[in-house]
């Protein structure tokens, strides 16, 4: 063995123990560990700066350092030891700045009259006025509600909640939605049904404190890799892990139980834990006596749901029920995460609440190490809906049906309360009125929904009725590339604003760069269009941090209070997880820690869940159940990581994951057939999935769209689409369908690089895709 | 082995690349990757495996050992360097030479290149991108007592038996705790296939 340098060694310090509470174990602060503080590596070096902000991408929110140079430009990425990833990053968020100064960006404003001609780089008065004008056209003849307003996950909350106040005051329209609809809203619902407040029970620094994990429908390895880290650090002291998916992903490989359930069946497997730990005696009885109600009717309803009738249902044994049952309840500390494996169903409340109703009945709530988390997946689907982005609310979480809180809100906004819309409808139903004419014009802010909409030739039939649509976008996205008036607007790295993660944790984007000439914040653009409306007293904003202040106290006294979180604030800590009501106070991570809830009585409200089957039918025409999800390469729609070199050439298109036991072979081309239409695939053949079940992630348009399959049903509540489940065949095919190259915008040329990876797709027999070959 | 070194612990892998992406971005060769993943077994399980150069102690690194032209360094501290640019003469002696099939070359450049352990960054106590990045401690960085204090009970192994020859590295590799014998097989004879014995 070499000796160390002692030179070397002698200079290094000591390492210091890390408090587990705060730190994750595997990680250390570079301070700490010696050598040059990490925000001034490169700056030593190369006369760049660092700027500290978070990753535009998932709901972990990860802090990073943007590298940019002399001349003002992001060019580069550092890790940055921030309180919830401590340096660790995933490849979308090493590859995300590439986005920033990427040749594909938009830098003018694009227009046409009509969907037959191209489109013409215009000036912004142009685009503003003809927007405006059509506006003006469609609501002076169809009445207000005629025009529609789908917002973003993505955005900053001052403009979530900047959109939800141009929809109601500037264009007086009750249709406005986000596309947050489509990701976490059935657990919004579910939490705010039983406890009155709609965000994560604790942090993710829990995690490491707890004795038993319970994941339920999250392949966190590849959708929220960074919290794999808490994860195995719970691991790392002995907690159990036990996982819920139908198949068999990165974390569920080393889970104590990996319960590969048939999709769309949660409710019941849930209600099936509970019986047996109510007949088992696991439940604890003086917690609920205390804290809740309605467990004698929860009660009486699982009774129905013995652990031989949920196997059948569930396509799992009954001893992992059980067994499932008595790791959970039996553990000390126990903690319940979900994602959209329970959530995107036309029962995801109700799979939300009978894992909550599992979590109460054995009193693992509002402890360290105890209670429940939602993994949200866009980086704002936290904040996103929490100050009047979603149809039904407003801001602060305010209801936008109850007499009191539109009355607060009209004295806020300095509006007549009879000027304020009522509830509108969920972004899937807006398109069905699009296709039914009741909405005739759309503004669209950061969404790309012909990719992220199930039932994709409906979602393209309501876009194309619509006599208008406008786009915010800096890509042209599939969507984008269907409208009349596209805005070119600003990356995160260019403007600041606030995210919520997760945990509820609040957390600061800083602004790196100057945008490109010809390209405006998000912001510009809304108040701007308020202006040219009319309204534009009440969007006097010149940037954002103008309208958080204005967020702020909007959301004083609310459960969603922000009222305490101020920029400054934001940038001397780690983030603070709302409700802060004031500026003194240090936020709360962790809720029901004196166990009461934000119901007037203060009660965990436990609810009833029955499990009904999931609306597409199993027939022998269509047997198997197809589900989706996603891949750590790519996010949510893919128009910004499908443009990304590495992350192109990390997973360049999709596939089809289906059991050996359909005797196909990998990259087979494979026809998968539902009552939407059908797709060709190269299969990735792998027994880490049900034979009953197929997957396909969903981040590609057509003709390898996931979501031209799945199935437009919505969740009665929540109405969240059934992403996950719907029926399906597979067949064998000539060839795969290949992925087309996004379009590129007029004037410029496409990034050499990626185009390449796009147009030269893999033939339809090489491996490729997850776990199936060596790919670098 | 050396102080701080990099320990890889397969089980927690995820394959999500961040690893790969994270190495793409060091300055020393901005664009190339020097971390591989594998997938150890296709069809059968998601399972990866990161490698690393494994800056081979003893014998000292073979790669450098078969260079003609003297190329490939070794600091005092055990780091194998890449090939040095001024040296390097193309030839890949060291390519067939290393038993973990590390170094690559660039056939346009006619250059060797090779995972440094992100030397401008370790000599000044920086963990390699790799490691700093890595979302699940999976490629760690740091001394072994850290990695016990940490991850209690965890067993690693630098010694890889490849048929006749021990070879002792600078990097480590945790292996099951049950299943520690040292030397582990890093190479043929194959003994074992998912709990199988193939002898
Ligand atoms: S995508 Fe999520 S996990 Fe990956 S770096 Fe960004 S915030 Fe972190
Ligand atoms: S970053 Fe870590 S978890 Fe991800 S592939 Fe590399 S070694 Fe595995």
């Amino acid at each position: 063995m070499t000796a160390t340098d002692p030179a070397k060694a002698a200079s290094r310090p000591v390492p210091v123990s890390i408090d587990p509470s705060i730190a994750p174990p595997g990680t250390r602060n570079f301070r700490d560990a010696g050598g040059i503080p990490a925000d001034q590596w490169h700056a030593d070096q190369n006369g760049e700066t660092l700027v500290p902000t978070h990753c535009c991408f998932c709901g972990v929110q990860c802090g990073m350092y943007l590298r940019v140079d002399k001349g003002g430009k992001v060019f580069g990425v550092e890790p940055r030891n921030h309180d919830i990833n401590r340096m660790r990053l995933c490849p979308k968020g090493i590859n995300a700045y590439q986005q920033v100064n990427h040749p594909d960006r938009l830098t003018a404003p694009l227009m046409r009259r009509s969907r037959d001609e191209e489109f013409k780089e215009c000036s912004w008065d142009e685009a503003l006025d003809f927007t405006v004008s059509e506006i003006r056209r469609i609501q002076e003849a169809h009445g207000n509600d005629a025009f529609g307003l789908l917002g973003g996950a993505s955005l900053f909350s001052e403009k979530t909640y900047l959109v939800g106040k141009f929809a109601r005051v500037a264009l007086k329209s009750k249709h406005v939605d986000y596309n947050g609809r489509l990701c976490m809203v059935s657990a919004a619902g579910a939490n705010k049904l039983a406890f009155g407040i709609d965000r994560a029970g604790n942090p993710f620094s829990d995690i490491l404190l707890t004795d038993c994990l319970l994941i339920a429908g999250s392949n966190v390895g590849e959708c929220f890799p960074v919290m794999t880290q808490y994860l195995w650090g719970a691991r790392d002291r002995g907690a159990s892990l036990i996982v819920i998916d139908p198949r068999e992903t990165a974390i569920a490989r080393t889970a104590d139980i990996h319960v590969a359930i048939k999709p769309g069946t949660d409710s019941a497997f849930f209600n099936a834990v509970l019986n047996v730990v109510i007949a088992e005696g696991l439940t604890d009885e003086a917690y609920i006596a205390a804290n809740t109600t309605g467990w004698e009717e929860v009660k009486k309803t699982v009774a129905a749901y013995p652990p031989s009738r949920s196997a059948e249902i569930c396509g799992v044994p009954a001893s992992q029920i059980v067994q499932v049952a008595r790791v959970f309840a039996g553990a000390d500390k126990a903690m319940a995460w979900h994602a959209r494996g329970i959530e995107h169903h036309s029962q995801g409340v109700e799979n939300c609440l009978s894992v909550i109703n599992l979590c109460v009945a054995t009193g693992h709530i509002g402890k360290p190490g105890a209670g429940y988390g939602t993994i949200t997946g866009q980086g704002n689907g936290q904040g996103g809906r929490e100050h009047g982005q979603k149809s039904d609310l407003l801001p602060g979480g305010r209801s936008i049906t109850n007499p009191e809180h539109r009355k607060q809100i009209c004295q806020i906004w300095g509006i007549e309360e009879s000027e304020l819309p009522g509830a509108g409808t969920s972004m899937m139903e807006m398109v069905w009125q699009m296709q039914r004419g009741e909405i005739r014009g759309l503004i669209g802010i950061c969404n790309n929904p012909f990719v992220s909409l199930p039932n994709y030739a409906v979602v393209k039939d309501g876009y194309d009725t619509a006599e208008f649509h406008a786009q915010f976008d800096f890509f042209l996205s599939e969507t984008a590339a269907n409208a009349h008036v596209v805005f070119p607007v600003t990356t995160w790295a260019e403007d600041e604003g606030v995210m919520a993660n997760a945990e509820a944790r609040v957390v600061k984007h800083n602004k790196a760069q100057e945008p490109p000439a010809g390209v405006r914040t998000d912001t510009w653009v809304i108040c701007e269009l308020a202006r040219r409306l009319g309204a534009g007293k009440h969007f006097d904003f010149p940037g954002s941090r103008e309208v958080f202040e204005e967020l702020r106290v909007a959301s004083a006294g609310t459960v969603n209070d922000y009222y305490g979180i101020t920029y400054d604030r934001l940038d001397e800590t780690g983030g603070i997880a709302w409700p802060c009501p004031s500026t003194e106070h240090p936020g709360t991570p962790r809720l029901f820690e004196d166990g009461r809830t934000y119901h007037p009585d203060g009660k965990i409200h436990m609810q009833v869940v029955e499990w009904h089957p999931p609306m597409d039918a199993y027939t022998e025409e269509y047997p198997l159940s197809l589900t989706t999800g996603r891949t750590v390469a790519h996010f949510l729609s893919g128009n910004q990581t499908r443009r990304l070199g590495a992350l192109v050439e990390q997973t360049p298109r999709p596939w089809v994951e289906v059991h050996p036991s359909h005797g196909f072979r990998n990259g087979d081309p494979v026809r998968v057939v539902t009552r939407r239409g059908s797709e060709v695939f190269p299969a990735l053949v792998t027994e880490a999935i049900r034979p009953d079940t197929v997957f396909i992630p969903y981040h590609w348009p057509v003709p390898t769209s996931a979501n031209a399959l799945t199935i437009d049903a919505l969740d009665p509540r929540s109405k969240i689409p059934e992403y996950k489940v719907c029926a399906a065949r597979i067949e064998a095919a000539e060839r795969v369908d290949e992925v087309p190259a996004p379009p590129t915008p007029p004037g410029r040329e496409a990034y050499p690089e990626t185009q390449v990876s796009r147009t030269d797709p893999l033939p339809p027999t090489s491996p490729q895709g997850r776990g199936t070959a060596e790919r670098s | 082995m050396m102080g701080r070194t990099i320990f890889i612990d397969p089980g927690r892998c995820i394959g999500c690349q961040a690893c790969v992406s994270a190495c793409r971005e060091c300055d020393s060769h901005r664009g190339k990757s020097m971390i591989h993943l594998d997938y150890t077994e296709p069809g059968m399980s998601v399972a990866s495996l990161p490698s690393v150069c494994m800056h081979c102690e003893d014998p000292v690194a073979p790669c450098a050992e078969v260079c003609p032209a003297d190329a490939i360094l070794v600091t005092a501290d055990g780091v194998v360097q890449q090939a040095d640019t001024t040296r390097c003469i193309g030839c890949s002696n060291c390519v067939n030479a290393c038993p973990f099939g590390i170094p690559k070359i660039d056939l346009q450049a006619k250059l060797q290149m090779k995972c440094n352990l992100c030397y401008d960054r370790t000599a000044y106590g920086l963990a390699p991108m790799c490691a700093t990045v890595c979302p699940t401690g999976a490629l760690f960085y740091g001394t072994l007592e850290e990695l016990q204090a940490e991850r209690p009970g965890v067993q690693v192994a630098d010694s890889f038996v490849f048929g006749d020859v021990v070879v002792q590295t600078g990097v480590a590799m945790v292996v099951p705790a049950d299943k520690v014998q040292w030397p582990v097989p890093g190479g043929l004879p194959v003994v074992e296939i998912n709990g199988r014995d193939v002898r």
